[in-house]
């Protein structure tokens, strides 16, 4: 300022020395700032590096402990950057922060229940969201944001908030809470919810002039909107949901990084935001359903739906535990198929125990994935690793679909519409082409099952009429324990 | 940084995002998720960079604990997990 003002007088009020002097220390200044903040966005670009390298270790078991930790070496080096950046605003404020917030963390990670993944990873989601909102919010309150930042400051206002509450939602579905368990809508919510999302981003455009007053009331906007969007959603569907919820969270992370112009936020959050897409298409593509029909739709059969009755009348062969261990002995081959059930039931370790009886007798088991079975992607494969099931023994839909030829017995526990045969042979059906694992192709199926009751699309399952089906009914884990049982008998 | 060039950085993310996630096994797809969760944390960075006056005070503390919930919790319970997934034998 003072350089331009001498050169703006004209007149030289002090000797060249002391010009020389002064613009000297402006210059040292310059390369200072300069400097700090390269070196600041160098350790940011670094971590950035860290993150990408830690998701791609994630592409094979061999390598993801050392991803996820890379992954978390590049969050503490990008918060080590800031810590030491002198940018802190209050050091009493982040130390209680960070303290708080780790020691909730860790023993969440620690007490949470392998079972209970779906919710924890459904209120982790919410947690980004709403740590961005926040962001936002503080940078609103500073008045800094204007323009690009304003709009940005409203997107991640709206994404944020709607990860919030919709994640909150679809974590006390999961956890099965009375007062979230039926899925929840009302007469004109997709047009009440178009109108929320257009005055949202009205509001996001408004927000350019750099104002901000109408912040607040957009995230209060948004977070009815989260609520609204995943109300109507029913159990089977979360999979989806979540992905996508994983996705905005990682949007809202990448939004509020253009408020504050942060390169690291934008780039770990799009990765994250890239990640749920992709799972999300995975998901929805496992459905045959698309998005659109899986958030607003609703599933329904295009045409008249067999009776339940008529499918099943004389035709359902009940069996015991006995029978089915009989049936076991002399086998060479045996798959077994996992739904939410197994989930529901606590089972997994049993089942583990089953397969290792019939290995031991030289019995070969795999177990067939389907990519929508449980409550979020991948599910059932954490749940039979956690009972030490061997990750090489988890196929996948498209592997062992064509093998189920050579399977003298597949045991399908606690799953319904993802081996219904419908999908295939019924055109107006709700799963009408959704791909399903085609237990009824081996020798013989055995289907543990509470009752005869319909799965999420609430049609009959004519697998269990099928003449080489038998149905062992009972809770999956008291049932297995039974067969566990006659199994060391013989 | 001008508004382009933090919008290329952002395209050419996700790309990478795209090129590498596509290649993660379905076994792995509950620890991707938990594990990029936590990643998304990192608004934990303008958490920290938050604060001033009373309101922008408590708003930066919320976001802070929040940010770092979603950090801890995501990276430590992915490593639970992905320590139980062993191979045969």
């Amino acid at each position: 300022m003072d350089i331009l003002l001498l050169a703006q007088d004209g007149t030289a009020s002090i000797s060249p020395n002391e010009a020389g002097a002064v613009l000297e220390q402006a210059a040292e200044k310059i390369v200072e700032v300069a400097s700090d903040s390269s070196r600041a966005n160098l350790g940011y670009l670094v971590a950035a590096v860290f993150f990408i390298l830690g998701i791609k270790g994630m592409t094979h078991p061999r390598t993801a402990v050392r991803g996820n930790q890379l992954g978390a070496f590049g969050m503490l080096l990008a918060v080590m950057v800031v810590l030491v950046s002198g940018q802190v605003v209050s050091w009493p404020i982040a130390i209680l922060g960070l303290v708080v917030g780790s020691a909730g963390g860790v023993w969440l990670a620690r007490t949470i229940q392998m079972t209970q993944m779906p919710q924890l990873v459904a209120l982790f989601n919410g947690f980004g969201g709403i740590a961005s909102v926040l962001v936002a919010a503080s940078e609103v309150l500073k008045g800094s944001g204007d323009g690009v930042a304003g709009f940005a400051a409203g997107l991640t206002g709206l994404i944020g908030s709607v990860t919030f509450t919709g994640s909150l939602l679809a974590a006390g579905k999961l956890m099965e809470l009375p007062q979230f368990k039926k899925p929840w809508s009302f007469p004109g919510q997709k047009l009440i919810n178009a109108v929320l999302v257009i005055a949202a981003v009205y509001l996001s455009y408004e927000m350019t002039d750099g104002t901000g007053g109408e912040f607040f009331f957009l995230v209060v906007l948004s977070l009815v909107l989260g609520a609204f969007l995943v109300s109507p959603i029913g159990g089977a569907d979360m999979p989806v949901v979540i992905a996508l919820l994983n996705s905005y969270s990682g949007l809202a992370a990448a939004t509020a990084g253009f408020v504050i112009n942060n390169n690291v936020l934008i780039i770990a959050g799009s990765l994250v935001g890239a990640s749920g897409l992709i799972l999300t298409n995975i998901m929805c593509k496992a459905m045959n359903r698309s998005i659109a029909n899986v958030l607003f739709g609703k599933m329904e059969a295009t045409g008249p739906t067999a009776d339940a009755d008529e499918v099943y009348a004389g035709k359902i062969k009940s069996t015991s535990a006995d029978e089915v261990a009989m049936l076991l002995d002399g086998v060479q081959r045996v798959v077994i198929v996992p739904g939410y059930g197994l989930a529901v039931a606590q089972a997994q370790h049993v089942v583990r125990e089953l397969a290792n009886l019939l290995e031991a007798n030289g019995v070969t088991v795999e177990y067939g994935i389907h990519p929508v079975a449980g409550r979020m992607p991948g599910h059932m494969n954490v749940l039979l690793a956690e009972a030490d099931v061997p990750y090489d023994q988890l196929k996948e839909m498209d592997v062992i679909n064509p093998t189920f030829a050579q399977c003298d017995v597949a045991i399908v526990i606690g799953a319904n519409d993802v081996v219904n045969p419908v999908a295939d042979t019924d055109p107006t059906s709700p799963i009408a082409g959704m791909p399903i694992l085609n237990v009824i192709d081996a020798q013989t199926v055995v289907v543990i099952k509470r009752s005869l009751s319909p799965g999420f699309a609430g049609i009959p399952n004519p697998l269990f009429a099928a003449d080489n089906c038998l149905m062992l009914f009972g809770d999956g884990k008291q049932v297995l324990v039974d067969l566990v049982a006659a199994l060391k008998e013989n | 940084m001008d508004f382009i060039t933090a919008l290329t950085i952002f395209v050419l993310a996700v790309f990478i995002g795209f090129e590498i996630i596509t290649k993660v096994p379905p076994t792995l797809h509950t620890p991707l998720m938990s594990g990029s969760n936590a990643i998304s944390g990192i608004t934990l960075v303008g958490a920290l960079l938050s604060g001033g006056g009373f309101w922008g005070g408590l708003f930066g503390f919320l976001a802070i604990v929040f940010a770092t919930l979603n950090v801890v919790g995501g990276f430590l319970v992915t490593h639970r997990m992905l320590g139980m997934f062993k191979k045969k034998g």
